[in-house]
């Protein structure tokens, strides 16, 4: 490795002359996104697969099991498929802007990632206010939704686009409040330094979920229901607007949505387990701390979302942001004031 | 400043909650639903005009594919109108093997109404544990009539056979070891009573299961009670039958109160609604099939004690045994007229009703005393049902139109005949 940042050195850097710290810290910042972006479409990719397999295990069936072995294969297969496939402009869409959806969908879901701390040094963007980065990226999001559910010049894919609006912004108020109360006891919005907090002596337990549980719990329903996933998935509600803003989208501009809400599914379960689950830290004292944990904790999540989907029906619309709004705000709230309490309190355990 | 407008949806005939070729116009306030207009006649057959060029016989066929999941109960109606104008009696066995079919398709129906009514309210693990239910009593179809769903197995006087003494089994193959396919074949080694009364155990678990899923579930809850409500004498003035009466909290079912074939002498309860929401009505039917499954069970200890003729010895009417056929003169005459002419119904009019799975699937035939209809009037359920629609899911959400439809049990076969 060393050998060839010499030879780099040596033979490229002079082309460049002045530019080269700046042409070279680029290359490196996009090799590194590479590295990061490569294994999470991989992980998204399988995700899919993991989701149908799961999901039959449950229905007592047996799901895909053709293409490859055990159906190993399969994603591959969508994915050449829904390449090869035309993409079909609705006459009446407005052309651009129903190009721009679902790249506003999956771009912000991938950006996300910059500041995730995968292990203590493992992290793109190691930024001080990387909660703030993550909150803002992941309300991008949803421009994706109503762009496309506005171009598509479809009722249906109306329809979606409006409860995706009302849905997704509501959530994030109450994911953000959850939140606020982290950021009070880990004092600090980096990440790394939000997981290094929950470091204690009390092995899992001095994790945040434990301390914090009603906002764990609120946070992880939120992440669901910001991914639009069962039971809150009205926005696409298949049995109701049939697949809402998406209704008119076909080959890679579909896929891009489906990546889209499947990386954000990564990103909402890597969200969960470094503010509430410890990050990368180990669960037992005996163990190391390392990379496998966040997986771990991050694939936990995921069949959370996987089982939430195959056991409960779909909220209404109106259901969704009465909870959203009527139950989860108030008791963030409520949340905050006890937490502060607590700190200001002798009893505090954040020192 | 601009007028605002309500907005149209074409809810359907392409739509996954439409329950095959529904095309419902809602007009729309946001998400709420200011009228709903369904439009019918997309999967319209003209089975009544059919009949009227068709041996009373042929039409037989024809009632499995008005109610395509309850099949058995439309060739009942078909069958009793028919005994009911030429004063046929059936012998007590067959009454006994259509009262336990009649169960067996009213579970099958309601199996598949709780699996989609659950899927269309997004718990879409419901619609693959009841498919698996119904694939053990569709084999029960299959080895009384050969076919899986469109049996043609009820005849004027009786049914077509007598009960089998073996099960169909599953077969070796690639995909399956010889255990496998012993352990499947386990409940299939007697006749087809013994898997029948096999299913009979098994099925109240899988009915407490469904009900884990779904009774106390409170998303569930939320989405079915207080949704669709219909106060008793709306139901009544309405013509709505079935659940979707009993729901509204009226005790009404042909089956007790104008009991047909041995249903007076089968121990069974109905029930009834409080509210007349859909949660009352997914109650009512999981309580029926429970019901059903006594009946079942009732039917299947008669039957084994109890062996018999199950076609009227009226040969008019039904066909002579081959065996008389090939030996008696009287006979051969009277299986070449059937088979070639087919029966002829005195003249008259008759109105033969059964409690479908639905409601009150009834079936109103005029004869002239030739060897078809002169006319056939089928009265569907569903057509009724789906005519309350727009008085229903007024003011409701777009969502609730689905939990609305579902609840109504709306099958397209019978609603455009």
């Amino acid at each position: 490795m060393d050998a060839i940042l010499a030879l780099i050195n040596q033979n490229v850097a002079p082309a460049f002359g002045a530019y080269w710290p700046a042409v070279s810290t680029t290359l490196w910042t996009l090799i590194k996104i590479v590295c990061i972006v490569g294994p999470l479409m991989g992980a998204v990719a399988y995700l899919t697969l993991a989701e149908r397999k799961i999901l039959a295990w449950m229905h007592v069936r047996v799901g895909p099991n053709r293409v490859g072995p055990m159906g190993l294969l399969q994603p591959i297969a969508d994915g050449v498929k829904l390449l090869l496939k035309e993409i079909v402009f609705p006459s009446r869409a407005n052309t651009g802007l129903y190009l721009l959806g679902p790249i506003m969908a999956i771009a912000p879901a991938l950006a996300a990632w910059a500041v995730i701390p995968f292990t203590d040094t493992l992290v793109l963007a190691n930024i001080d206010a990387g909660v703030l980065y993550l909150l803002a990226v992941s309300s991008l999001g949803v421009y994706g939704v109503i762009i496309a559910g506005w171009a598509s010049n479809s009722k249906y894919s109306f329809l979606g686009a409006m409860r995706a609006a009302g849905q997704m912004v509501s959530y994030e108020v109450s994911m953000g409040m959850a939140l606020i109360v982290v950021l009070m006891v880990s004092g600090s919005l980096n990440l790394s330094a939000i997981v290094e907090a929950q470091r204690g002596n009390a092995w899992f337990f001095s994790w945040n979920w434990l301390p914090l549980l009603p906002m764990f719990v609120v946070y992880l329903i939120s992440g669901v229901a910001e991914t639009n996933r069962a039971p809150f998935d009205v926005v696409e509600g298949e049995s109701e607007i049939v697949a809402g803003h998406m209704v008119e989208y076909s080959g890679m501009s579909f896929a891009l949505f489906f990546l889209a809400e499947y990386a954000n599914m990564w990103l909402i379960a890597a969200m969960t387990s470094t503010f509430f689950l410890g990050g990368w830290l180990s669960p037992v004292p005996f163990l190391p701390d390392g990379f496998g944990w966040f997986a771990l904790k991050c694939c936990f999540i995921i069949f959370l979302f996987l089982w939430f989907r195959a056991t409960f029906p779909r909220y209404r619309y109106d259901q969704i942001m009465r909870l959203g709004w009527k139950v989860f705000v108030p008791l963030c709230l409520g949340w905050i004031l006890v937490v502060g309490l607590w700190m200001l309190s002798p009893l505090n355990i954040w020192k | 400043m601009a007028e605002i407008q309500n907005y149209t949806l074409n809810f359907g005939p392409q739509h996954p909650a439409a329950h095959g070729v529904l095309r419902l116009v809602l007009e729309l306030d946001g998400e709420v639903i200011v009228r709903s207009d369904p439009h019918i006649g997309l999967l319209h057959r003209a089975t009544e005009k059919l009949a009227e060029t068709r041996t009373w016989i042929q039409s037989v066929p024809y009632m499995d594919r008005l109610d395509y999941v309850s099949m058995m109960c439309n060739e009942h109606a078909y069958c009793m109108a028919i005994e009911k104008l030429a004063g046929i009696d059936v012998p007590e066995r067959a009454q006994y093997i259509r009262v336990m079919f009649d169960e067996i398709t009213r579970v099958l129906n309601h199996l598949l109404w709780v699996g989609c009514h659950a899927l269309d309210i997004g718990a879409m693990a419901m619609v693959l544990y009841t498919f698996r239910e119904r694939e053990d009593l569709m084999d029960a179809y299959e080895a009384v009539s050969g076919a899986r769903m469109h049996a043609a197995y009820y005849r004027p006087g009786g049914v077509y056979r007598d009960l089998p003494d073996t099960m169909p089994k599953y077969q070796l193959n690639k995909f399956k070891n010889a255990n496998a396919i012993k352990e499947l074949n386990e409940a299939r080694s007697g006749s087809l009573l013994d898997f029948l009364e096999d299913f009979c155990n098994r099925f109240p678990t899988y009915l407490d299961e469904y009900e884990t899923l779904l009774t106390d579930n409170r998303i569930w809850k939320q989405r079915t009670v207080g949704v669709g409500v219909i106060s008793p004498e709306r139901a009544l003035n309405m013509g709505l039958t079935g659940a979707m009466l009993r729901g509204s909290g009226i005790e009404w079912d042909l089956r007790k109160k104008q009991p047909y074939e041995v249903y007076d002498k089968m121990d069974f309860d109905i029930a009834v609604g409080v509210n007349g929401d859909s949660y009352d009505r997914y109650l009512v039917r999981m309580f029926e099939m429970r019901q059903s499954n006594r009946i079942i069970q009732q039917c299947i200890t008669w039957l084994r004690a109890n062996p018999g003729p199950v076609i009227t010895d009226n040969h008019k009417f039904a066909p002579p045994s081959r065996e008389s056929m090939k030996s008696n003169m009287e006979e051969l005459i009277h299986h070449f007229k059937l088979f070639t002419e087919g029966m002829h119904v005195p003249p008259g009019e008759a109105y033969a009703a059964v409690e479908h799975p639905k409601g009150e699937f009834g079936i109103y035939a005029i004869s002239d005393g030739a060897n078809k209809p002169y006319r056939l009037k089928i009265r569907a359920p569903g057509y009724v049902h789906l005519s309350a629609l727009d008085e229903i899911a007024k003011g409701h959400m777009i969502a609730d139109a689905v939990t609305i439809i579902g609840t109504m049990d709306v099958v397209f076969g019978e609603i455009d005949r």
